[in-house]
Protein backbone atom coordinates (compact mmCIF):
# COMPACT_ATOMS: atom_id res chain seq x y z
CA UNK A 1 0.00 0.00 0.00
CA UNK A 2 1.11 3.53 -0.80
CA UNK A 3 -0.18 6.67 0.89
CA UNK A 4 -1.61 9.22 -1.54
CA UNK A 5 -3.02 12.71 -1.02
CA UNK A 6 -5.10 14.32 -3.72
CA UNK A 7 -8.06 16.61 -4.22
CA UNK A 8 -11.33 15.14 -5.42
CA UNK A 9 -14.03 17.65 -6.37
CA UNK A 10 -12.26 20.24 -4.25
CA UNK A 11 -12.03 18.07 -1.13
CA UNK A 12 -8.67 16.92 0.21
CA UNK A 13 -8.48 13.12 0.36
CA UNK A 14 -5.79 10.93 1.89
CA UNK A 15 -5.83 7.15 1.54
CA UNK A 16 -3.62 4.08 1.31
CA UNK A 17 -3.91 2.44 -2.09
CA UNK A 18 -2.47 -0.61 -3.79
CA UNK A 19 -0.51 0.57 -6.86
CA UNK A 20 -2.64 -1.61 -9.15
CA UNK A 21 -5.82 0.20 -8.12
CA UNK A 22 -7.08 2.27 -11.04
CA UNK A 23 -8.48 5.73 -10.43
CA UNK A 24 -12.09 4.93 -11.31
CA UNK A 25 -12.26 1.98 -8.92
CA UNK A 26 -10.65 4.12 -6.22
CA UNK A 27 -13.31 6.81 -6.71
CA UNK A 28 -16.22 4.38 -6.84
CA UNK A 29 -15.21 1.89 -4.17
CA UNK A 30 -13.25 4.03 -1.70
CA UNK A 31 -14.98 7.40 -2.04
CA UNK A 32 -18.44 6.20 -3.07
CA UNK A 33 -18.39 8.51 -6.10
CA UNK A 34 -20.27 6.20 -8.45
CA UNK A 35 -21.08 8.79 -11.12
CA UNK A 36 -18.03 7.78 -13.17
CA UNK A 37 -18.75 4.56 -15.03
CA UNK A 38 -16.37 1.73 -15.93
CA UNK A 39 -16.63 0.53 -19.49
CA UNK A 40 -13.94 -1.13 -21.57
CA UNK A 41 -11.09 -0.79 -19.04
CA UNK A 42 -8.53 -0.15 -21.74
CA UNK A 43 -9.04 3.48 -22.62
CA UNK A 44 -11.19 3.10 -25.72
CA UNK A 45 -14.85 3.64 -24.81
CA UNK A 46 -14.65 6.92 -22.85
CA UNK A 47 -17.25 5.99 -20.21
CA UNK A 48 -14.76 6.69 -17.39
CA UNK A 49 -13.66 10.10 -18.70
CA UNK A 50 -13.17 12.72 -15.95
CA UNK A 51 -10.81 15.61 -15.35
CA UNK A 52 -7.34 15.30 -13.89
CA UNK A 53 -5.74 18.69 -13.21
CA UNK A 54 -8.35 20.39 -15.35
CA UNK A 55 -8.00 18.22 -18.47
CA UNK A 56 -10.10 15.23 -19.56
CA UNK A 57 -8.50 11.85 -18.90
CA UNK A 58 -9.37 8.15 -18.82
CA UNK A 59 -9.72 7.02 -15.22
CA UNK A 60 -9.63 3.30 -16.10
CA UNK A 61 -6.02 3.47 -17.29
CA UNK A 62 -4.85 6.04 -14.72
CA UNK A 63 -3.65 4.51 -11.48
CA UNK A 64 -4.72 6.22 -8.28
CA UNK A 65 -1.16 5.99 -6.97
CA UNK A 66 0.04 8.07 -9.94
CA UNK A 67 -2.54 10.77 -9.10
CA UNK A 68 -0.84 11.67 -5.82
CA UNK A 69 -0.95 15.47 -5.62
CA UNK A 70 -3.42 15.78 -8.48
CA UNK A 71 -6.79 17.50 -8.55
CA UNK A 72 -9.52 15.17 -9.83
CA UNK A 73 -12.99 16.32 -10.88
CA UNK A 74 -15.71 13.75 -11.44
CA UNK A 75 -19.21 14.30 -12.82
CA UNK A 76 -20.38 14.92 -9.23
CA UNK A 77 -18.02 17.93 -9.12
CA UNK A 78 -19.76 19.72 -11.98
CA UNK A 79 -23.13 20.31 -10.29
CA UNK A 80 -22.70 24.08 -10.17
CA UNK A 81 -20.58 24.51 -13.28
CA UNK A 82 -22.32 26.97 -15.65
CA UNK A 83 -21.33 25.14 -18.87
CA UNK A 84 -22.39 21.79 -17.42
CA UNK A 85 -25.75 23.23 -16.35
CA UNK A 86 -26.35 24.28 -19.96
CA UNK A 87 -25.16 20.93 -21.30
CA UNK A 88 -27.42 18.97 -18.93
CA UNK A 89 -30.44 20.97 -20.08
CA UNK A 90 -29.47 20.53 -23.74
CA UNK A 91 -28.87 16.76 -23.34
CA UNK A 92 -32.34 16.57 -21.82
CA UNK A 93 -33.98 18.68 -24.52
CA UNK A 94 -32.28 16.86 -27.42
CA UNK A 95 -32.74 13.33 -26.07
CA UNK A 96 -28.95 12.95 -25.98
CA UNK A 97 -29.10 9.93 -23.70
CA UNK A 98 -31.05 6.74 -23.33
CA UNK A 99 -29.49 4.29 -20.87
CA UNK A 100 -27.15 6.98 -19.53
CA UNK A 101 -24.08 4.79 -19.14
CA UNK A 102 -21.89 6.89 -21.43
CA UNK A 103 -23.38 10.19 -20.26
CA UNK A 104 -20.93 11.23 -17.48
CA UNK A 105 -17.95 10.72 -19.81
CA UNK A 106 -19.87 12.24 -22.70
CA UNK A 107 -20.62 15.38 -20.65
CA UNK A 108 -17.00 15.82 -19.56
CA UNK A 109 -15.88 15.55 -23.19
CA UNK A 110 -18.71 17.83 -24.34
CA UNK A 111 -17.70 20.46 -21.80
CA UNK A 112 -14.10 20.26 -23.06
CA UNK A 113 -15.30 20.80 -26.64
CA UNK A 114 -17.50 23.78 -25.71
CA UNK A 115 -14.77 25.51 -23.68
CA UNK A 116 -11.66 24.59 -25.71
CA UNK A 117 -13.11 24.78 -29.24
CA UNK A 118 -15.90 27.38 -29.12
CA UNK A 119 -15.85 27.73 -32.93
CA UNK A 120 -15.92 24.03 -33.79
CA UNK A 121 -18.30 22.99 -36.59
CA UNK A 122 -20.33 19.79 -36.49
CA UNK A 123 -17.64 17.75 -38.25
CA UNK A 124 -15.06 18.78 -35.66
CA UNK A 125 -17.48 18.09 -32.81
CA UNK A 126 -18.01 14.57 -34.15
CA UNK A 127 -14.27 14.06 -34.47
CA UNK A 128 -13.69 15.25 -30.91
CA UNK A 129 -16.49 12.98 -29.67
CA UNK A 130 -15.03 9.92 -31.39
CA UNK A 131 -13.38 8.77 -28.17
CA UNK A 132 -16.71 8.42 -26.35
CA UNK A 133 -18.87 5.52 -27.44
CA UNK A 134 -22.65 5.54 -27.07
CA UNK A 135 -24.48 2.35 -27.97
CA UNK A 136 -27.99 3.86 -27.76
CA UNK A 137 -28.46 7.22 -29.39
CA UNK A 138 -26.56 7.17 -32.66
CA UNK A 139 -24.94 10.45 -31.53
CA UNK A 140 -27.40 12.70 -33.39
CA UNK A 141 -28.95 14.06 -30.20
CA UNK A 142 -25.58 14.37 -28.47
CA UNK A 143 -24.10 16.39 -31.32
CA UNK A 144 -27.24 18.53 -31.51
CA UNK A 145 -27.06 19.23 -27.77
CA UNK A 146 -23.43 20.37 -28.00
CA UNK A 147 -24.14 22.50 -31.08
CA UNK A 148 -27.07 24.17 -29.30
CA UNK A 149 -24.99 25.02 -26.22
CA UNK A 150 -22.21 26.47 -28.37
CA UNK A 151 -24.69 28.53 -30.40
CA UNK A 152 -26.44 29.83 -27.29
CA UNK A 153 -23.16 30.81 -25.68
CA UNK A 154 -22.09 32.65 -28.82
CA UNK A 155 -25.35 34.56 -29.24
CA UNK A 156 -25.37 35.54 -25.58
CA UNK A 157 -21.79 36.76 -25.93
CA UNK A 158 -20.84 34.30 -23.21
CA UNK A 159 -17.87 33.01 -25.20
CA UNK A 160 -15.91 30.81 -22.88
CA UNK B 1 -9.81 -6.56 -16.50
CA UNK B 2 -7.72 -5.05 -13.74
CA UNK B 3 -3.96 -4.70 -13.73
CA UNK B 4 -1.94 -7.39 -11.92
CA UNK B 5 0.01 -6.54 -8.79
CA UNK B 6 3.06 -4.29 -9.20
CA UNK B 7 5.23 -2.05 -7.07
CA UNK B 8 5.33 1.66 -7.84
CA UNK B 9 8.06 4.27 -7.43
CA UNK B 10 8.03 7.92 -8.38
CA UNK B 11 11.64 9.14 -8.25
CA UNK B 12 12.41 12.86 -7.99
CA UNK B 13 15.32 12.86 -10.43
CA UNK B 14 16.38 11.14 -13.63
CA UNK B 15 19.42 9.68 -11.84
CA UNK B 16 17.15 8.07 -9.22
CA UNK B 17 14.89 6.70 -11.96
CA UNK B 18 17.86 5.11 -13.74
CA UNK B 19 19.06 3.54 -10.47
CA UNK B 20 15.60 2.07 -9.80
CA UNK B 21 15.42 0.64 -13.32
CA UNK B 22 18.90 -0.89 -13.09
CA UNK B 23 18.08 -2.48 -9.74
CA UNK B 24 14.75 -3.72 -11.09
CA UNK B 25 16.32 -5.55 -14.01
CA UNK B 26 14.12 -6.90 -16.80
CA UNK B 27 10.95 -6.74 -14.68
CA UNK B 28 11.00 -2.99 -14.10
CA UNK B 29 9.15 -0.81 -16.58
CA UNK B 30 9.07 2.92 -17.21
CA UNK B 31 5.66 4.56 -16.77
CA UNK B 32 5.16 7.95 -18.44
CA UNK B 33 1.65 8.96 -19.53
CA UNK B 34 0.47 5.37 -19.23
CA UNK B 35 -1.86 5.55 -22.22
CA UNK B 36 -0.38 2.43 -23.81
CA UNK B 37 1.10 0.73 -20.75
CA UNK B 38 -2.15 1.21 -18.78
CA UNK B 39 -4.21 -0.81 -21.29
CA UNK B 40 -1.44 -3.44 -21.58
CA UNK B 41 -1.43 -3.84 -17.78
CA UNK B 42 -5.22 -4.07 -17.61
CA UNK B 43 -5.22 -6.63 -20.42
CA UNK B 44 -2.37 -8.43 -18.55
CA UNK B 45 -0.21 -8.41 -21.63
CA UNK B 46 2.45 -6.66 -19.50
CA UNK B 47 3.28 -7.96 -16.02
CA UNK B 48 6.13 -5.86 -14.61
CA UNK B 49 7.13 -6.17 -10.95
CA UNK B 50 7.94 -2.49 -10.70
CA UNK B 51 6.73 0.68 -12.43
CA UNK B 52 9.03 3.71 -12.33
CA UNK B 53 6.92 6.82 -12.93
CA UNK B 54 8.88 9.44 -14.89
CA UNK B 55 5.96 11.59 -16.02
CA UNK B 56 6.85 14.67 -14.00
CA UNK B 57 10.67 14.47 -14.07
CA UNK B 58 11.86 18.01 -14.84
CA UNK B 59 14.72 16.68 -17.02
CA UNK B 60 12.12 15.20 -19.38
CA UNK B 61 9.97 18.30 -19.68
CA UNK B 62 12.55 20.83 -20.87
CA UNK B 63 12.39 22.12 -24.46
CA UNK B 64 15.08 24.00 -26.39
CA UNK B 65 14.81 26.10 -29.52
CA UNK B 66 17.92 27.02 -31.55
CA UNK B 67 18.72 28.07 -35.10
CA UNK B 68 18.96 24.55 -36.55
CA UNK B 69 16.73 22.44 -34.37
CA UNK B 70 14.15 22.10 -31.64
CA UNK B 71 14.56 19.70 -28.74
CA UNK B 72 11.40 18.45 -27.06
CA UNK B 73 11.44 16.78 -23.67
CA UNK B 74 10.31 13.17 -23.84
CA UNK B 75 7.49 13.76 -21.34
CA UNK B 76 5.86 16.49 -23.43
CA UNK B 77 2.25 15.44 -24.05
CA UNK B 78 0.54 15.12 -27.41
CA UNK B 79 -1.95 17.78 -26.27
CA UNK B 80 0.86 20.26 -25.52
CA UNK B 81 2.15 19.74 -29.07
CA UNK B 82 -1.41 19.98 -30.49
CA UNK B 83 -1.96 23.26 -28.67
CA UNK B 84 1.37 24.79 -29.69
CA UNK B 85 2.63 25.00 -26.12
CA UNK B 86 6.06 23.80 -27.27
CA UNK B 87 8.16 25.04 -30.20
CA UNK B 88 7.41 23.45 -33.59
CA UNK B 89 10.21 23.54 -36.21
CA UNK B 90 8.01 21.93 -38.89
CA UNK B 91 5.49 24.67 -39.76
CA UNK B 92 2.56 22.79 -38.31
CA UNK B 93 3.31 19.13 -39.05
CA UNK B 94 3.74 18.29 -35.37
CA UNK B 95 0.45 19.93 -34.32
CA UNK B 96 -1.40 18.28 -37.20
CA UNK B 97 -0.06 14.83 -36.30
CA UNK B 98 -0.72 15.36 -32.58
CA UNK B 99 -4.34 16.29 -33.18
CA UNK B 100 -4.91 12.96 -34.93
CA UNK B 101 -3.55 10.79 -32.11
CA UNK B 102 -6.24 8.77 -30.33
CA UNK B 103 -8.60 11.11 -28.42
CA UNK B 104 -8.13 14.32 -26.46
CA UNK B 105 -8.44 12.52 -23.10
CA UNK B 106 -5.56 10.29 -24.21
CA UNK B 107 -3.55 13.16 -25.70
CA UNK B 108 -3.72 15.03 -22.39
CA UNK B 109 -1.73 12.23 -20.70
CA UNK B 110 0.22 10.42 -23.43
CA UNK B 111 3.78 11.53 -24.08
CA UNK B 112 6.04 11.86 -27.13
CA UNK B 113 8.84 9.76 -25.61
CA UNK B 114 6.43 7.17 -24.29
CA UNK B 115 4.93 6.66 -27.73
CA UNK B 116 8.39 6.24 -29.28
CA UNK B 117 9.55 3.80 -26.60
CA UNK B 118 6.35 1.79 -26.92
CA UNK B 119 7.01 1.47 -30.69
CA UNK B 120 3.57 0.46 -31.82
CA UNK B 121 3.95 0.19 -35.61
CA UNK B 122 0.63 2.01 -36.10
CA UNK B 123 1.57 4.93 -33.84
CA UNK B 124 2.03 8.37 -35.34
CA UNK B 125 5.21 9.65 -33.70
CA UNK B 126 7.41 6.74 -34.75
CA UNK B 127 6.59 7.42 -38.41
CA UNK B 128 6.72 11.21 -38.04
CA UNK B 129 10.08 11.23 -36.28
CA UNK B 130 11.60 8.86 -38.83
CA UNK B 131 10.26 11.16 -41.57
CA UNK B 132 11.93 14.17 -39.94
CA UNK B 133 15.11 12.19 -39.20
CA UNK B 134 14.87 13.13 -35.53
CA UNK B 135 17.42 12.08 -32.93
CA UNK B 136 16.84 10.79 -29.43
CA UNK B 137 18.90 11.52 -26.36
CA UNK B 138 18.81 8.38 -24.26
CA UNK B 139 20.04 8.10 -20.67
CA UNK B 140 21.22 4.86 -19.10
CA UNK B 141 23.26 3.66 -16.15
CA UNK B 142 26.49 4.16 -18.12
CA UNK B 143 25.70 7.67 -19.34
CA UNK B 144 23.94 9.10 -22.34
CA UNK B 145 23.86 8.26 -26.02
CA UNK B 146 22.33 9.79 -29.12
CA UNK B 147 20.29 7.62 -31.46
CA UNK B 148 18.49 8.27 -34.75
CA UNK B 149 14.79 7.41 -34.48
CA UNK B 150 15.30 5.53 -37.74
CA UNK B 151 17.52 3.08 -35.79
CA UNK B 152 15.18 2.79 -32.79
CA UNK B 153 12.47 0.33 -33.82
CA UNK B 154 13.45 -3.31 -34.26
CA UNK B 155 9.97 -4.76 -34.63
CA UNK B 156 6.42 -4.38 -33.33
CA UNK B 157 6.60 -3.05 -29.74
CA UNK B 158 10.33 -3.71 -29.83
CA UNK B 159 13.20 -1.20 -29.75
CA UNK B 160 16.95 -1.20 -29.27
CA UNK B 161 16.54 0.51 -25.88
CA UNK B 162 17.85 -1.47 -22.91
CA UNK B 163 15.34 -2.10 -20.08
CA UNK B 164 17.19 0.44 -17.91
CA UNK B 165 17.39 3.21 -20.50
CA UNK B 166 15.10 6.25 -20.65
CA UNK B 167 14.45 8.56 -23.61
CA UNK B 168 15.23 12.07 -22.34
CA UNK B 169 14.46 14.20 -25.37
CA UNK B 170 13.83 14.27 -29.09
CA UNK B 171 15.80 16.62 -31.35
CA UNK B 172 14.11 17.72 -34.56
CA UNK B 173 15.87 19.53 -37.41
CA UNK B 174 14.28 22.85 -38.30
CA UNK B 175 12.55 22.87 -41.69
CA UNK B 176 13.31 25.79 -44.01
CA UNK B 177 10.73 28.49 -44.61
CA UNK B 178 9.71 27.05 -48.00
CA UNK B 179 9.67 23.40 -46.94
CA UNK B 180 6.51 21.38 -47.67
CA UNK B 181 5.19 18.32 -45.88
CA UNK B 182 2.27 15.97 -46.17
CA UNK B 183 0.97 13.38 -43.75
CA UNK B 184 -1.86 10.99 -44.52
CA UNK B 185 -3.23 8.40 -42.15
CA UNK B 186 -5.86 5.85 -43.07
CA UNK B 187 -8.14 4.55 -40.36
CA UNK B 188 -11.79 3.70 -40.45
CA UNK B 189 -12.67 5.66 -37.31
CA UNK B 190 -10.97 8.80 -36.01
CA UNK B 191 -8.54 8.01 -33.24
CA UNK B 192 -8.20 4.30 -33.80
CA UNK B 193 -4.89 2.68 -34.71
CA UNK B 194 -3.86 3.46 -38.28
CA UNK B 195 -4.15 0.85 -40.98
CA UNK B 196 -1.70 2.78 -43.12
CA UNK B 197 0.35 5.97 -42.83
CA UNK B 198 2.39 7.78 -45.48
CA UNK B 199 4.33 10.98 -45.04
CA UNK B 200 6.53 13.13 -47.27
CA UNK B 201 8.73 16.11 -46.56
CA UNK B 202 10.37 18.24 -49.27
CA UNK B 203 12.80 20.88 -48.09
CA UNK B 204 14.72 22.14 -51.17
CA UNK B 205 16.78 24.71 -49.24
CA UNK B 206 18.28 21.92 -47.10
CA UNK B 207 18.36 19.44 -49.98
CA UNK B 208 16.04 17.08 -48.13
CA UNK B 209 13.41 14.82 -49.64
CA UNK B 210 12.17 12.06 -47.36
CA UNK B 211 9.16 9.79 -47.62
CA UNK B 212 8.09 7.13 -45.15
CA UNK B 213 5.45 4.43 -44.97
CA UNK B 214 4.04 3.77 -41.50
CA UNK B 215 1.74 1.23 -39.88
CA UNK B 216 4.00 -1.49 -41.27
CA UNK B 217 4.51 -4.84 -39.58
CA UNK B 218 7.55 -3.46 -37.76
CA UNK B 219 9.64 -0.33 -38.25
CA UNK B 220 8.53 2.46 -40.60
CA UNK B 221 9.77 1.99 -44.16
CA UNK B 222 11.98 4.79 -45.46
CA UNK B 223 11.35 4.98 -49.21
CA UNK B 224 14.76 4.60 -50.87
CA UNK B 225 14.33 7.00 -53.84
CA UNK B 226 11.82 9.62 -52.69
CA UNK B 227 12.73 12.13 -55.44
CA UNK B 228 10.75 10.03 -57.94
CA UNK B 229 7.59 10.78 -55.95
CA UNK B 230 7.83 14.48 -56.83
CA UNK B 231 6.94 13.86 -60.50
CA UNK B 232 5.85 11.11 -62.86
CA UNK B 233 3.25 8.36 -62.81
CA UNK B 234 2.39 8.20 -59.13
CA UNK B 235 -0.10 5.31 -59.41
CA UNK B 236 2.41 2.79 -60.78
CA UNK B 237 5.21 4.18 -58.64
CA UNK B 238 3.21 3.95 -55.39
CA UNK B 239 2.25 0.35 -56.11
CA UNK B 240 5.87 -0.52 -56.86
CA UNK B 241 7.15 1.20 -53.69
CA UNK B 242 4.62 -0.62 -51.53
CA UNK B 243 5.54 -3.96 -53.12
CA UNK B 244 9.23 -3.30 -52.42
CA UNK B 245 8.39 -2.35 -48.82
CA UNK B 246 7.29 -5.94 -48.26
CA UNK B 247 3.54 -6.13 -48.94
CA UNK B 248 2.39 -8.75 -51.46
CA UNK B 249 0.51 -7.25 -54.43
CA UNK B 250 -3.27 -7.68 -54.54
CA UNK B 251 -3.59 -7.84 -50.76
CA UNK B 252 -5.69 -5.43 -48.69
CA UNK B 253 -2.58 -4.14 -46.92
CA UNK B 254 -0.87 -3.43 -50.24
CA UNK B 255 -3.84 -1.53 -51.60
CA UNK B 256 -4.45 0.54 -48.52
CA UNK B 257 -0.78 1.52 -48.23
CA UNK B 258 -0.59 2.38 -51.94
CA UNK B 259 -3.71 4.58 -51.76
CA UNK B 260 -2.39 6.21 -48.59
CA UNK B 261 0.95 6.97 -50.27
CA UNK B 262 -0.79 8.44 -53.32
CA UNK B 263 -2.93 10.67 -51.10
CA UNK B 264 0.10 11.80 -49.11
CA UNK B 265 1.94 12.74 -52.30
CA UNK B 266 -1.13 14.55 -53.66
CA UNK B 267 -1.33 16.45 -50.39
CA UNK B 268 2.15 17.84 -50.92
CA UNK B 269 1.04 19.99 -53.85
Amino acid sequence: MTRIALKVNGQAVERDVAPRRNLVDFLRDELNLTGTNVGCEHGVCGACTLEIDGAPARSCIAFAVACDGASVRTIEGFDDDPVMIELRAAFNAEHALQCGYCTPGMLVTARDIVTRLPDADEARIREELSGNLCRCTGYVGIVRAIVSVMAARKSSGGGR
Amino acid sequence: MKAPHFEYEKPATLADALRLLSAGGDNAKVLAGGQSLGPLLNLRMARPDLLVDIRTLPELRACEDDADSVTLGAAVTHAAIEDGQVPDPTHGLLARVAQGIAYRAVRNRGTLGGSLAHADPAADWVTTMVLLDAELRVAGADGERVLRVEDLVEGPLSTCLAPDEIIVSVRLPRLSADARWSYYKFNRKPGEFAEAIAAVVHDPARGVVRAVLGAMEGAPHVIPDPHALLGGDIDALAADIVTRSGFAPDTYEHRVHAVTLRRAVAGLA
